[in-house]
């Protein structure tokens, strides 16, 4: 699967928002609304990607490796779930930590075009080796 | 209030780490001199005056221009081969060389000793100015053919 990377970026730039809006605002809510969303994204059907498509009709001009986004939405997605967790128990700091990571991980990639999640792999490969995630192409 | 005060100074750290980013990303740099090299580690023989080694994992953006540039300068400068590496699959190498993260590339020279290291995207410039170095240091083979 190929994706387009201006709507990888965008989808980027809308998370930080939402995330910011998240720790601004500690709404558990918005940050589970975020969750469904990195979800949808794994499968490659991000809202914020289709939002993208339905204002910009213009081809682009390459296109990108769907797998490493997508990795990286599951990542964003367990920090969400790790974030909503805190606030649903009450624990504020887990909350806050794994909502700013998720933040920390988006703005790299919508201001610089850096893949945080995609870096994760290898990490988590070297020490689990067993997480061994075979992802169709 | 707390949360305000989070979402800036995350903020602010992603803006220093891409800006830090920016700065190293794929810089050719001098490698750890560590144990040789050879086809039995790589899986590949060895190019006869260097050989670049790119480890790559299947989720990773930049390993496809890399994988692009490496074999860009290897069919350009003659005894120079290229080497990829899946790093998942040789997770022995990837602890021993301590790769961080993709690409990572490797510049070993005639023997099979790491000389220059790069993480993250190096141009064809930076790539062919290494080799340059890599191979004049090899007394064997007159700097000039590069």
């Amino acid at each position: 699967m190929r994706a387009d990377p201006r709507a990888l970026r965008f989808g980027a730039a809308i998370t930080t928002l939402i995330l910011v809006l998240v720790l601004v605002t500690g709404s558990a809510w918005l940050l589970a609304a975020q969750a469904v969303v990195f979800a949808f994204g794994i499968a490659g059907r991000s809202p914020y990607g289709m939002l993208f498509q339905a204002l910009v009709t213009s081809a682009p001009k390459e296109t990108e490796d769907s797998r490493p986004p997508r990795f990286a939405q599951g990542v964003g997605l367990v920090f969400a779930v790790v974030g909503v967790a805190g606030f649903a128990v009450g624990i504020t700091p887990l909350a806050l930590g794994a909502t700013a990571a998720a933040l920390l991980a988006a703005f790299l990639n919508a201001a610089f075009g850096f893949c945080l999640g995609c870096d994760m792999y290898l990490l988590i490969r070297r020490i689990l080796p067993a997480a061994n995630m075979e992802v169709p192409q | 209030m707390t949360g305000l005060w989070v979402a800036l100074a995350t903020l602010a750290l992603g803006a220093a780490i891409g800006v830090v980013r920016l700065r190293t990303d794929g810089r050719v740099g001098d490698g750890e001199p560590g144990p040789l090299l050879g086809p039995g580690e790589l899986g590949a023989e060895l190019g006869e005056r260097a050989t670049l080694v790119q480890f790559s994992t299947a989720f990773c953006q930049p390993c496809r221009a890399t994988r692009r540039v490496l074999a860009d300068v290897s069919a350009l400068v003659p005894g120079v081969a290229h080497v990829e590496i899946d790093a998942e699959s040789r997770l022995d190498l990837v602890r021993r060389l301590d790769v961080m993260r993709t690409p990572t590339v490797f510049v070993l020279d005639a023997r099979g000793a790491v000389v220059r290291r790069a993480s993250g995207q190096p141009t064809k410039a930076a790539v062919l100015h290494s080799l340059a170095q890599v191979v004049s240091r090899d007394s064997s083979h007159k700097p000039d053919d590069m």
